[in-house]
């Protein structure tokens, strides 16, 4: 009874902010317009992460990659071909996803660290490919100036489009979670060698899972195109494969929302302590420290918890 | 219905399982009996595809099915239990059993349709069955460990096993709870006409309970009979009873 009210409650809650953030660009600047913008792209990239770190256990330590290989597809295709962008727009997730079923096909043989691991590695060698390959991709400056089109050109509609796509993305996401396939990786999370006995495919639910995530990373890169114009090498590169992890781990990784939340926040540190100092990270590592020690799991974990234990004494008084 | 024959295997140089012999009838309930070590938990690995054997064959319904992985052989109608406590401790009781139920009708793989509408009556009446029902909103690692013992026989109930295993069923159950459970697995397997294999350790819980009666003793099958057979052997009592 509790859990439908809750839930509802919640499901209010989100309409509300989608309701305020549809109204934002009337009363806000350009400059916190374009900032809302980014958060959600990060965001998106964030809960498109946490499908595998909190749902499933699954270490995916360099999802940047997937991000990268969306903007890359879609921004090359946009730049160096004539093909109608809408076009451009779904090979960018696709790609991802095809990238992320052919180096999940490699790491799902590995077990938590050393499936990271692989990852990392894997995904290096595609970083290295964009970095290299001058002719094709611009290797270290990237390519700026990207031909959006016109009617998502501007700072306000690019948000709006970016704002849509990512409620849409997230309630796909919200859907997933609560169906079978949502609930079965959550136990395959808890635990795997039971979920074999039950009958369950581990490696392939696993699979499934990492192709679909890897899919919502592909959109998100799409959208950042739209917001920034341009792709670069950085988007692949594994330090920002670990920021987003840390997005997951601060927002709560056992939650639903918590790595927007993380998203919120890393992304804030870097635009306004990154104006003062180049050093912001400094700030970041001391917040993961604290972190660790206070809140394993996460801001939204933590509040969770207190949740659960009120609701424990409910119903022992009950 | 189950048929074990000659089986091995071996971790190294250890002989874990070394000559296991072991015949079920559908409608049984079995017992393996031994010492600690004597390799029941590797052999209910084994024939549940956890592990592989080296040597020997088991025939599930005149099926090989020694080579298969675990997942296959469930969907054959084998379910078990395990020794140490093996549930989902972060989802509630009601989806710990759910998961199982959804497997069981092949509908792990549905996206987008809400999991809490699905196989919602067959996870409560197995719920109801054990007696769990009250319970079901709980969180799995919040239950005591004799619930947890029993919602673990939930689960493996939960794919309607033809044949189900249940490992040390009561391990670290106080002697009421020892009790209670048994009868719940006699019940069980009167109600539902389950065929049972499961090890203990407590003696007089297997003379009572069990049809048949496997003593094992440093991986070798020494005897399989009924209770009063296995009682008389002169090797179990040498080997085993004899000790107490």
């Amino acid at each position: 009874m509790f859990n439908t009210m809750l839930r509802k409650k919640s499901f209010g809650i989100s309409i509300l902010i989608f309701g305020i953030l549809l109204l934002a660009p009337a009363f806000l600047s350009r400059f916190y317009i374009y900032f809302l913008a980014v958060i959600f792209v990060t965001a998106l990239l964030a809960m498109s992460l946490n499908l595998c770190v909190g749902h499933g256990m699954l270490f995916q330590f360099h999802h940047g990659v997937f991000y990268g290989v969306g903007a890359y597809t879609a921004g090359l295709l946009l730049a160096k071909t004539s093909l109608p962008w809408w076009m451009a727009f779904v090979a960018g997730p696709l790609a991802a996803a095809l990238a992320g079923l052919l180096i999940g096909m490699f790491c799902i043989r590995l077990n938590r660290l050393y499936f990271g691991m692989l990852q990392i590695s894997l995904g290096s060698l595609i970083w290295a490919i964009a970095f290299r390959w001058y002719d094709l991709t611009g290797g270290d400056d990237g390519i700026h100036g990207i031909p959006i089109p016109e009617f998502i050109a501007s700072t306000t509609s690019s948000y709006f489009f970016v704002l849509i796509v990512t409620g849409i993305c997230l309630f796909l996401m919200f859907l997933i979670l609560k169906s079978p396939f949502g609930s079965t990786l959550q136990a395959i999370r808890d635990n795997p060698e039971r979920c074999a006995a039950v009958g369950i495919h581990v490696r392939r639910h696993q699979l499934i899972t990492i192709v679909i995530a890897t899919l919502f990373g592909g959109v998100a890169g799409v959208l950042f195109i739209i917001v920034e114009g341009s792709i670069f090498p950085d988007l692949l590169f594994w330090t920002l494969s670990l920021e987003i992890f840390i997005m997951c781990l601060l927002g709560g990784w056992f939650t639903f929302a918590g790595p927007i939340l993380g998203a919120a926040i890393i992304v804030s540190l870097r635009t306004f302590v990154g104006t003062y100092t180049e050093y912001w990270t400094l700030i970041l590592g001391v917040i993961l420290i604290l972190l660790i020690f206070f809140l394993p799991e996460g801001i939204m974990g933590y509040n969770y918890r207190q949740l659960f234990r009120s609701r424990a004494i409910e119903s022992q008084v009950e | 219905m189950l048929r074990v024959t000659n089986l091995h295997k071996a971790f190294n140089d250890f002989k874990a399982v070394d000559g296991a012999n072991l015949s079920i009838q559908k409608g049984q309930l079995v017992a393996v009996i031994g010492p600690n070590g004597a390799g029941k938990t590797t052999l209910f690995n084994l024939i549940c595809g956890q592990l592989h054997p080296d040597k020997g064959k088991i025939l599930f319904a005149d099926e090989d099915i020694g080579k298969l992985p675990p997942h296959v052989i469930c969907r054959k109608g084998i379910a078990r239990s395990f020794q140490i406590a093996n549930i989902f401790p972060r989802l509630s009781v009601f989806r710990n059993v759910q998961v199982s139920v959804l497997s069981q009708q092949r509908l792990s793989n549905k996206l987008f349709h809400p999991a809490a509408q699905l196989a919602v009556d067959e996870t409560n009446h197995i719920l109801e069955s054990v007696g769990l029902l009250d319970k079901k909103m709980d969180l799995a690692g919040s239950l005591s460990h004799g619930d947890k013992r029993i919602l673990e026989i939930a689960i493996a109930l939960g794919n309607e096993p033809e044949l189900l295993i249940l490992d040390e069923p009561t391990a670290g159950m106080s002697p009421d709870e020892t009790t209670t459970t048994m009868a719940l697995i006699q019940r069980l397997a009167a109600e539902q006409g389950l065929t049972i294999l499961f090890c203990e350790h407590d003696m007089e819980v297997v003379f009572g309970v069990a049809q048949s009666i496997m003593v094992m003793q440093q991986g070798k099958t020494i005897v399989q009979g009924d209770p009063k057979t296995v009682r008389q052997n002169a090797d179990v009592q040498q080997a085993y009873l004899g000790d107490e």
